[in-house]
């Protein structure tokens, strides 16, 4: 049985019709066509599936569509604002903070929930606050630092250097 | 991976979701923070019916002291117990355990309730319950009643509540000074089941004599388990190197951990003792400052 809900998905209102076993993941991507939210393990243990639902990041592959029913989603396509890269994405493109990018939109997302509930993370509260994130390619050294330079661009201090250091 | 099809109920009261499981009887399963249920459902290893989805009902996320008990209520989040203030003072386990629990994604849907009403020996939070001797608060048709603790865990996945019952609230009794906890896990990995874990709760009298000690153990026996010899190892005396060793080894025997990927069965008892002492200095050293 069809169930009607209404989502707001990066500020837009959208009313669909919806079988309640329908993950959410499968609604962004599918019925609204926001490819940017990546399916990687299906079973929550990756974090590519993370978007923002009232602020807080979920994993969508875990939560249904009708969940979301009244809710407000951010996806990844809603993180830069008229073209303009967030801090975040700033970030991530000036220290390597991808390879392949396709942790990039969840790790984003939930770097964006820890910046925005600890503006001055430490390094370990970076790695703990990531922790439900999985990158196979970087070996997280460039996203912790691309984190770290956001934190210091959103609170307008001097950027770290994006310089690569070799260990 | 989809679940199969289930019919999907969102009541706005306690009352109309009882209602809902009566009607619905064993086709029905709760739906809380979701993150054991809807993977069980994705592996179709969960194949219910009928959803009732609670999340919707007001006046379960409570996190407050009252009459010398916390409570926490049923629906609150385990990131939002994890940044409670007052309850992390009381009871600084709850750091502890809510950090080692999943991720951060997986804290911010996961539910305290749920956590122990799924019934699974591996869950961190039925360890700490019993070293903290809490009770269970269960609401039904009936009205609400008490489960203790340790009348709570019954099997896999079995526990003391009974169809068309929602637990509503935990209660802990709030110790006197003098009082300190501890929780640890041996994990593999971020977000993975207890190779072992330990929780620890022990009170500690100005004469140096341990007044009251609960010890919990998470993954290491069908069912949470509270380590009573060790416990008592420790009761009416002073705490020294010999008694803590005492209640590590007593520990270490009388759980019931079976080989697995994480580790042989000597490997987890081992593991435990190693755990039940650390817990035991580190829940009494903030004892000591407390």
């Amino acid at each position: 049985m069809l169930k009607e809900i209404t989502v707001t998905v990066n500020g837009e209102k959208h009313t669909l019709e919806v079988e309640p076993r329908l993950l959410l993941v499968h609604m962004i991507r599918e019925l609204l066509n926001l490819t940017g939210t990546h399916i990687g393990c299906d079973t929550s243990s990756c974090g590519a599936c993370t978007i923002l639902m009232d602020g807080k990041s979920v994993k969508s592959c875990t939560i249904l569509a009708v969940q979301a029913n009244g809710k407000s989603l951010t996806t990844i396509e809603a993180v830069a604002v008229n073209g303009e890269l967030s801090a975040l994405q700033e970030g991530f493109k000036e220290n390597h903070g991808l390879h392949c990018g396709f942790c990039t939109p969840g790790m984003i997302l939930r770097a964006t929930e820890l910046l925005a509930n600890n503006p001055n993370p430490t390094e370990e509260e970076i790695r703990w606050g990531i922790s439900g994130n999985l990158c196979r390619c970087t070996g997280y050294n460039n996203i912790v630092k691309a984190i770290i330079y956001a934190g210091a661009k959103m609170r307008g201090e001097e950027l770290p250097s994006t310089e690569p250091q070799f260990v | 991976m989809i679940p199969q099809s289930f019919q999907y109920e969102s009541p706005g009261t306690l009352a109309e979701a009882i209602q809902l499981l009566h009607q619905y009887g064993d086709e029905a399963k709760i739906l809380s923070g979701g993150h054991s249920l809807i993977p069980m459902m994705k592996l179709r290893f969960a194949t219910p019916e009928v959803l009732v989805d609670i999340n919707n009902i007001p006046g379960l996320t409570h996190i407050v002291e009252e009459n010398g008990k916390m409570k926490i209520g049923g629906l609150a989040r385990e990131a939002e117990i994890e940044h409670a203030d007052l309850l992390i003072k009381r009871f600084p386990i709850f750091k502890d355990v809510t950090k080692l629990i999943a991720d951060p994604q997986v804290r911010n849907r996961g539910t305290i309730g749920g956590n122990l009403a799924h019934g699974d020996a591996a869950n961190d939070h039925p360890a700490v319950m019993l070293a903290l001797n809490a009770t269970v608060i269960a609401t039904g048709a009936e009205g609400t009643r008490e489960i203790p603790i340790d009348e709570f865990f019954f099997g896999f996945y079995t526990t003391a509540l009974q169809h068309g019952e929602i637990l509503t609230e935990i209660q802990i009794p709030v110790p006197p000074s003098g009082t300190g906890s501890a929780y640890h896990k041996l994990e593999r990995k971020v977000g993975d089941y207890a190779t072992a874990g330990v929780a620890v709760q022990i009170t500690i009298g100005d004469d140096g004599i341990v007044k009251a000690a609960g010890i919990g153990l998470t993954n290491v026996n069908p069912t949470p388990l509270r380590a009573v010899r060790s416990e008592q190892a420790l009761i009416g005396k002073p705490l020294t190197e010999h008694s803590i060793a005492e209640a590590a080894q007593y520990a270490s025997e009388d759980c019931n951990p079976s080989a697995d990927l994480r580790g042989s069965e000597e490997y987890k008892r081992a593991m435990v003792a190693v755990l039940v002492k650390r817990m035991i200095h580190e829940a009494a050293n903030r004892a000591s400052n407390n």
